[in-house]
C-alpha cells in the first residue's frame, strides 16, 4: 500500500517553506563557525595554563557557551513549548544538586574552605 | 541525569585529591581537539540531512546522513587510538581514579555515539522505502535521532574541557 506524500508548510511547529529551511541552513552553518571558533579558544585559555578556578570557571564558561548554541539552535530549544522548558529545569535543578553535592562537600554557605579538606594550593603544582 | 552523576563523581574526586594530574600532561590534547571539530561537524550534517529531507531532496539528505555515520565512526577511531596509546602505556581503568573516571566518562560516551550510529545506519539502510512511502515519518526519524545526536555532541563538550585541558 503506498501513501500519498503531503508537503505540510507547518509541521510540528517547523516552517518548512524552502524559504525557511534555507534560512535554517545559513544558521546552522553559521554556528558550526561559531562552534569550531570556540573550540580553538577553549584550547588556547587551556595553553595559558591559568590558576585553578581561573582556568576552570574560564572552560566551563565557553563550554557553556557551547552548549547553548547546540541546545538552543541544533536542538531546537529556542522555540520550544512551555512544557519543555518545564521539563528542562527541573533537570536543571536536579543536575544543580548533584553538582551542589561534592560543592558543599568542600565548602560552607559563605564560600570559606572547609577545615578538613585539603587546600588548594596543593593541587595547583600538578 | 547518568552524565550529571558521573560528572558529580569527577568533582567530588577531583577535589577530593591533592594529586589529582591535570589532563593535558597525560592526555592528547590534539587528538581531543580533532575528536571535537568531528563531533561538532555530524551535528552540522545531521541538521542539514533534515533540512534537506524537508525540502524533498533525499540524495543530499542521505549524503548528510553518510557524512554524519562517518563523523562518528571517526571519532570512535581516534578513541581507540586514545585508548590503544594508553593501554600500550600501561594505562588503564584500575591504574588510578583519574584513569578510572576518564575511561568511565569517555567510554560510556562512546557506547552513546555508537548508539547514534546504529540508528543512522537503519535509518540509511531504510530510506529509499521509508522515504517514498512515508516521507514525513522518516524526515521526523531522522530529526528525533538527530536531538539524541546533538546530546552526544553536548556531553561531549563538556567531556573536552573537563577531562583533557583542565
Amino acid at each position: 500500500m503506498t501513501e500519498d506524500v503531503v508537503h505540510e508548510p507547518q509541521h510540528h511547529g517547523h516552517d518548512n517553506s524552502p524559504e525557511a529551511i534555507r534560512k535554517e541552513v545559513r544558521k546552522y552553518l553559521a554556528v558550526f563557525a561559531a562552534l569550531a571558533a570556540l573550540t580553538i579558544i577553549t584550547v588556547m585559555i587551556a595553553r595559558l595554563h591559568l590558576p585553578g578556578w581561573q582556568a576552570v570557571s574560564l572552560a566551563l564558561l565557553v563550554a557553556s557557551i557551547k552548549g547553548g548554541l547546540v541546545a538552543a539552535v541544533f536542538m531546537h530549544l529556542i522555540s520550544e513549548k512551555k512544557l519543555i522548558y518545564a521539563v528542562l529545569a527541573l533537570t536543571v535543578f536536579f543536575f544543580g544538586v548533584l553538582m551542589w553535592g561534592p560543592w558543599h562537600h568542600r565548602y560552607d554557605a559563605i564560600g570559606q574552605r572547609n577545615i578538613s579538606a585539603p587546600p588548594p594550593e596543593q593541587m595547583e603544582g600538578h | 541525569m547518568l552524565f550529571g552523576a558521573l560528572f558529580s563523581s569527577l568533582v567530588l574526586l577531583r577535589t577530593s585529591d591533592p594529586n589529582w594530574p591535570q589532563g593535558w600532561t597525560i592526555l592528547s590534547v590534539p587528538l581531543a581537539t580533532l575528536n571535537t571539530f568531528i563531533l561538532i561537524s555530524s551535528s552540522v550534517t545531521v541538521v542539514l540531512a533534515w533540512a534537506y529531507l524537508r525540502l524533498g531532496d533525499l540524495k543530499k539528505g542521505k549524503l548528510f546522513l553518510w557524512l554524519t555515520l562517518l563523523c562518528g565512526l571517526g571519532f570512535m577511531i581516534i578513541k581507540a587510538i586514545e585508548y590503544g596509546t594508553k593501554f600500550s602505556h600501561g594505562q588503564f581503568p584500575g591504574t588510578n581514579n583519574f584513569f578510572g573516571t576518564y575511561y568511565l566518562l569517555t567510554g560510556l560516551h562512546g557506547l552513546h555515539v555508537v548508539g547514534g550510529m546504529v540508528v543512522f545506519a537503519y535509518l540509511l539502510m531504510t530510506a529509499n522505502k521509508w522515504y517514498a512511502t512515508k516521507r514525513d515519518q522518516f524526515t521526523n526519524r531522522v530529526e528525533t535521532t538527530g536531538l539524541y545526536w546533538h546530546f552526544v555532541d553536548l556531553v561531549w563538550i563538556f567531556l573536552f574541557p573537563v577531562l583533557y585541558l583542565l
